[in-house]
């Protein structure tokens, strides 16, 4: 009887190691397979990959490629993302969990995780053709007022293009923002009752309970959804192909330039992967995305404790 | 200071659950009351009805007079967060705020009620500290978590922070019944100190305990479950212990101690 519990026991942990394995394996060997296509690219790169902002690959004998403008743009947009969606969030998962009445909490709640449930591809065209059109004066009136402030000077697209870098940011924080939420949401509802009790029975207002109880309890899951969220933002490819214009000029510091990010390059230059010089090179482009991506989730693990499976 | 607290035919409901039904009894400033009976008689319910921490439940509902001084804290003009600035309360598990440090736990209630000043915040602290015992303990360590602590200094922390704002009564919910005799000892002597300045409200299942510190002594009841608790009787707790009047009090009490 002891050893068949005992066999029962070992198939499990058999199978629980074996998953784990088959996971951590499978990543690897993603980062395995990019690493062996992008050689050969990168030895046959004129430019430095690291530096260079330019990215042409029409001629296989000349390649000149580097990711500069593409981290550029992809941190621009991401960030923006998260600057916009973290607050929000924020102020959403408090409501939700500490304000309103269970009635009015779960379809509100319902409705945030709906939003991710959005396909990326409607994100994308409702962003060019309803959201681009409604920001523009928004856009307009930043670089007319605040222009001297390098976020908000003209940009390298002509005046009046739509799709610029702040379109997709603001497009990507709707995205993020259900990850976040819900993410926020979980933890400050497991505040301990006793903590919550304790800062009530000092003569706490509901603000106060929030900053005594909840927030030290629940910041570090907060953060955590945070990063959960810029990791989805960095890899977000079709909405971001859709709104944000191409650009031939210089990335600067301007949330109103055009341009593409990882993601979005690569997926541009789809009919191209035809070739395999040309390929390795957006498959390089795509090798540091994953390990942006990668450091990021890792870090929202750190910071979570292994609070956070998402 | 230390108030007087009366309780004017008081009935406490959870929704449409009648939990306890019309007490009336009254505790003199600067003595100690205990509230002991069966699990589930409403003792917890009457506590919290004092600091108006009853009503954080939702549908949670009381009727009747609670005065302190007179004062009614259920008058419509009462509002409850100035109630419970005013009323200390120390609950059955010790709930310091975890990731706060030590000093910041203690002056947490001063800083709600709008203290700035760091040179009177270190001296409360240091006062309240003192008051619970456990100045020696932790005088090295005020910048220490103070979720960082054993659960006996831990449950005098709670202590220190319920008086850092001079309450006028202090309330605590079986707050020995996590510790270990020592602890437990040194929270009594603590209460038999706070008496001089405090009026103390404590429930306890442990007989002894209430035999121990308290002046007075309720004895609560409830005839089945699902039944309404009530206060069998409140006298001295000499006389609970040796000569109650109710027959329910003695069986209860010499069923425990036989
Ligand atoms: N949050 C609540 N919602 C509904 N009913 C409750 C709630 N808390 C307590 N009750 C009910 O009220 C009655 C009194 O409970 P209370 O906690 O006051 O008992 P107690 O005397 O403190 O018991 P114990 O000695 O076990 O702590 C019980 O029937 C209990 O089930
Ligand atoms: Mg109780």
């Amino acid at each position: 009887m002891w050893a068949s519990s005992r066999r029962g026991e070992s198939v499990f942990r058999g199978l629980t190691t074996g998953s784990g394995v088959l996971v951590v394996a499978s990543i690897a060997l993603i980062g395995l397979f990019l690493l062996i296509q992008a050689i050969p690219s990168l030895l046959a790169n004129q430019a430095n990959f690291f530096t260079s902002t330019e990215f042409s690959t029409g001629d296989p004998d000349n390649l000149r490629f580097g990711i500069l403008d593409l981290l550029v743009v992809t941190l621009k947009t991401s960030i923006l993302a998260l600057v916009i969606a973290m607050p929000i969030a924020l102020g959403v998962a408090l409501f939700l969990t500490q304000y309103a009445p269970k009635r009015v909490a779960r379809p509100f709640a319902y409705v945030i995780d709906l939003l991710a449930a959005v396909p990326s591809i409607v994100y994308g065209l409702w962003g060019i053709l309803v959201l681009a059109p409604v920001i523009l004066p928004v856009n307009q009136w930043l670089v007319d007022n605040l222009g001297w402030f390098p976020l908000f000077s003209q940009g390298n697209l002509p005046v009046g293009v739509r799709g610029t870098i702040f379109t997709g940011g603001v497009i990507l924080a709707v995205m993020i923002l259900p990850i976040i939420t819900a993410v926020a949401r979980e933890v400050f509802a497991q505040t301990p009752r006793f903590h919550i009790e304790a800062a009530k029975a000092l003569g706490a207002t509901r603000w106060e309970v929030i900053t005594m109880a909840v927030l030290p309890y629940g910041r570090s899951g907060y953060i955590a959804g945070s990063m959960l969220g810029l990791g989805r933002a960095l890899g977000e490819t079709i909405a971001i192909l859709l709104v944000i214009s191409a650009s031939t000029g210089m990335q600067t510091l301007s949330l109103f330039d055009g341009g593409y990010t990882f993601a979005s390059l690569i997926a541009s230059a789809a009919s191209e992967f035809s070739q395999p010089l040309p390929t390795g090179a957006y498959i390089s482009a795509g090798l540091v995305l994953f390990v942006l991506t990668f450091v990021v989730n890792a870090l929202a693990r750190v910071v979570a404790g292994g609070k956070v499976n998402g | 200071m230390a108030k007087r607290i009366d309780l004017k035919d008081v009935d406490i409901y959870y929704g449409a659950f009648h939990a306890v039904q019309s007490v009336n009894l009254t505790v003199a400033p600067r003595s100690v009351t205990a509230f002991i009976g069966p699990s589930g008689c409403g003792k917890s319910t009457v506590l919290r009805t004092l600091n108006r921490m009853h009503e954080e439940i939702p549908g949670a509902r009381v009727d009747g007079q609670i005065l302190l001084d007179g004062e009614n804290i259920y008058d419509r003009s009462a509002d409850a967060v100035a109630v419970r600035r005013t009323i200390g309360m120390v609950f059955q598990m010790p709930n310091p705020f975890p990731t706060m440090s030590i000093r910041d736990n203690v002056v947490a209630g001063l800083r709600l009620q709008g203290v700035k000043d760091k040179k009177k915040l270190d001296e409360v602290a240091e006062a309240s500290l003192r008051g619970a015992n456990l100045w020696n303990e932790v005088k090295d360590r005020l910048d220490k978590p103070g979720g960082g602590i054993s659960g006996g200094q831990q449950q005098r922390l709670c202590i220190a922070r319920a008086i850092a704002v001079q309450p006028d009564v202090l309330l605590m919910d079986e707050p020995c019944s996590a510790l270990d005799p020592i602890s437990t000892l040194a929270i009594e002597d603590l209460i038999a100190d706070l008496k001089k300045e405090y009026t103390i409200v404590i429930v306890t299942h442990n007989m002894q305990q209430a035999a121990r510190v308290s002046d007075q002594t309720g004895f609560f009841n409830l005839e089945a479950t699902g039944k309404p608790g009530h206060l069998v009787e409140i006298d001295d707790t000499e006389k609970i212990f040796s000569n109650p009047t109710e027959q329910a009090t003695e069986d209860y009490i010499s069923g425990r101690f036989g």
